[in-house]
């Protein structure tokens, strides 16, 4: 059982006290706005961007209005235990997930990941310190983070008795997790491959002025190229709409996003290489890819005249778009299946999206927010309000 | 159309890079029209990239990622004319090249490989001595790189010897018996890098045996990946074989399985040679602009060989550097040039792919 399972918070045969509270309890907003305070403290974790957005999420005003938009008609408990299974790859959100749980009230075990991001060490680093306090036992017995490689049977260890389990990273972790078998009652929240896309309005690219469009330039960086393009959030497709001269709004966009990436992003050799066999496999198999444009190795745009049904195969990595001009985006409502993630837009106000998710009956996009939020995760992410979620109603008549 | 029967008896190192470019430029063009016009795959890719088939300077010419062959099966011929299917030799897991030949590109391999090679070894057969065992080449219907690469080197000897047992160990008393039998003649030994320090140099060391290879020539050529992970460089590798079997005339080449036959021989200087046979650019990874001599980059290699496939342009997944073109002191002409590696591997960031274990 020992075999290579370390505690990261927490130790080796810790009482762990699953008798949940209720969401948002005063205790965990003052412990994870404490925490917001000593990471803004701390000079390693300022050295890290994604460690930063993560402390001012959960700073003392930002909680309080999430718990003030928190309504419940009804009494809610946490659901007791949760069990999480933190994303490989991106490093920050294991402390996300056991702040959303913490703050539905729940006992949380983190499997944080095998690799060694020093953002794990960090948030881990802090939380073992605030939960010395005398003042925070009672979160120091609802708090554990480990590590361990792939064993079913520390997972299975850990699935026993949770209350709830919590699945990061696509779908081959998620059928190898539910292999292991968790109990009857348990709530399983999966977060599993999806596909993300973006509208641009021609227009509004035309109309904007020079500092409008470096904002909305650097927030296109940020959405697409801080993942390498495969957070589940960032775009790929890129699909134009409106009145005004395509190519000239293209130009406009493409040439200020390319001198934010050509001054920000890290294009290791691979990435070029990766990328351009991406685009003859592309060109290969899809039969709606008409051309290429290019901004050096940066960023390669497909041209599409249409899109496959399954328009999800239309990924891309280190800044490699699919480009698609629609006269009205109920074409793309055919298409929109449940893998269907994030929409990030320019130029469009948000009841043109309501009319579009509801008149279409849609079976995905659970996001829809402006270019620069693609990555601003929140209690409510792919579909799910995670606080409510994780948390039980207890019916008083 | 451009036809290698032009070619083949000219001198491999004796054209000069300009007039080599100008050969190039009219026979790119016929060989990119040939496949774009019979490989469907591959006129997709030149479609979508917005590329002619006629070009006016070297560098137009569009490449395919050598990655490619491992996922298509990519040819420009009928299936039912291809007499030959070569594979790279993937290590386990990894999905592998396939290459496939028809009998004119077979035997222009072979040719070529042979009129190279000459250039270093002279016209007459040599006995030869395979470091490797001959399991490498029993099934002749499925060529692993490795066996293509002994088969087609084995037409340059004669007596062909392997000189590991099945098990890839050192057949000693094998080696020394060809040794004696050869004594007074110069003779050809060839290997993959690899498995030349590790299954025949090593075990020289371990037993503390002096060959008496003198008299031997050795090409060997294949990567040196691994051997970098023991601190191991041509020069390291050249002076400890020197020590170990007295071996003084030691060529490295440096070829893919993508264009075989048309492979850069290492020349007395150091240097790898491009032949008439084929050329060689360096691109600038953040655009892939042609870079000068002294710059390093991505390595785009041209053959005049690949006619059944899609093959004679490609970019590598190696860095290089070209050094210069007809002034190598070994008196070959064109471009000569050094191997820095292979592009490192980045690291894997986003969504997907949580639940690894810790190796």
């Amino acid at each position: 059982m020992s075999n290579g399972l370390n505690y990261l918070v927490g130790k080796v045969g810790m009482e762990l006290n699953p008798r949940p509270l209720r969401p948002y309890d005063p205790l965990v907003c003052d412990f994870l706005s404490q925490l917001s305070v000593a990471l803004f403290a701390d000079s390693q974790a300022r050295r890290y961007p994604d460690v930063m957005s993560f402390a001012f999420w959960c700073r003392k005003a930002n909680l309080a209005t999430l718990k003030d938009n928190f309504s419940s008609e009804h009494l809610r408990l946490g659901v007791g235990y949760a069990f999480h299974i933190a994303p490989s790859n991106v490093p920050i959100n294991f402390a996300f997930s056991y702040a959303f749980s913490l703050l539905a009230g729940n006992c949380n075990v983190v499997r944080v990941s095998s690799k060694d991001f020093a953002q794990t060490e960090i948030v881990c680093r802090l939380i073992t310190g605030l939960l010395e306090k005398p003042l925070y036992g009672r979160i120091a017995e609802m708090t554990a983070f480990v590590r361990y490689g792939h064993d079913d049977e520390i997972t299975g260890h850990f699935s026993s008795g949770c209350n709830a389990r919590i699945i990061w990273g696509g779908d081959a972790t998620i059928s190898s997790i539910r292999r292991v078998p968790a109990p009857s009652r348990s709530v399983e929240m999966a977060f599993a491959d999806r596909y993300s896309f973006c509208i641009v309005s021609t227009t509004a690219i035309l109309n904007a002025n020079e500092s409008e469009l470096n904002k909305l330039a650097k927030a296109f960086y940020n959405d697409v190229y801080l993942m390498d393009q495969d957070a589940c959030s960032s775009p790929h497709l890129i699909v134009w709409m409106g009145d005004a001269d395509l190519k000239a709004a293209q130009h406009k966009f493409w040439h200020r996003v390319y001198e934010e990436v050509v001054s920000n992003y890290d294009l290791q050799p691979v990435n070029a290489i990766d990328k351009y066999t991406m685009i003859c496999e592309k060109a290969i198999e899809l039969d709606c890819v008409v051309g290429l444009e290019r901004n050096g190795n940066f960023i390669y745009r497909l041209q599409m005249n249409g899109l496959p049904d399954k328009v999800d195969i239309c990924r891309g990595r280190y800044g490699l778009f699919y480009e698609l001009k629609v006269t009205n985006l109920n074409v793309m409502a055919r298409l929109v299946g449940t893998k269907f993630q994030t929409l990030t837009y320019f130029g469009f106000d948000k009841a043109f999206f309501c009319d579009f998710v509801v008149q279409n009956n849609l079976l995905g996009i659970d996001r829809i927010v402006p270019i620069g939020s693609a990555l601003d995760i929140g209690v409510i992410w792919d579909g799910y309000d995670i606080v409510s979620t994780l948390s039980r109603v207890i019916d008083i008549q | 159309m451009f036809d290698l029967v032009n070619l083949i008896n000219e001198p491999p190192y004796a054209l000069p890079q300009k007039l080599k470019e100008q050969l190039y430029i009219r026979a790119l063009s016929d060989i990119t029209k040939h496949h774009y016009l019979k490989c469907a795959q591959y006129k997709k890719i030149i479609d979508m990239l917005g590329c002619h088939t006629e070009f006016n300077i070297l560098a137009e010419v569009p490449f395919i990622p050598v990655r490619l062959f491992k996922e298509y099966e990519l040819l420009s011929v009928e299936k039912s004319e291809v007499v030959k299917t070569m594979m790279s030799s993937g290590t386990s897991g990894q999905s592998v090249s396939k290459i496939f030949l028809d009998k004119v590109t077979a035997a222009n391999q072979t040719k070529v490989l042979t009129k190279i090679v000459s250039s270093f070894i002279g016209v007459k057969r040599l006995p030869m001595l395979v470091i490797d065992t001959h399991l490498i080449v029993k099934d002749r219907n499925l060529f692993s790189a490795r066996g293509a690469g002994v088969l087609g080197f084995s037409m340059l000897g004669y007596d062909v010897t392997y000189a590991l047992n099945e098990k890839m160990e050192l057949d000693l008393d094998r080696v020394e018996q060809f040794l004696k039998k050869h004594k007074d003649e110069n003779i050809l030994i060839f290997g993959f890098t690899f498995i030349i320090w590790q299954h025949f140099y090593k075990t020289l060391e371990k037993l503390n045996i002096k060959l008496s290879l003198g008299n031997g020539i050795l090409i060997h050529g294949g990567g040196w990946k691994k051997l970098l992970g023991e601190a191991v460089d041509n020069s390291v590798f050249k002076a400890r074989l020197n020590s170990a079997t007295g071996l003084s005339k030691i060529y490295n080449y440096y070829g893919m399985v993508e264009q075989t036959g048309s492979i850069f021989m290492e020349c007395e200087m150091g240097y790898l040679h491009s032949s008439i046979f084929s050329d060689i650019l360096i691109r600038d990874f953040k655009d892939f602009s042609v870079l000068p001599p002294g710059q390093q980059g991505l390595i785009q290699l041209l053959s005049l060989l690949p006619v059944s496939y899609p093959g004679h342009s490609i970019i590598t997944e190696d860095i290089g550097e070209i050094i210069g073109a007809d002034d190598c002191r070994c008196g070959r002409k064109g471009r000569y040039f050094m191997i820095h590696g292979r592009i490192k591997k980045s690291e894997i960031r986003g969504c997907s792919d949580t639940y690894e274990s810790i190796e």
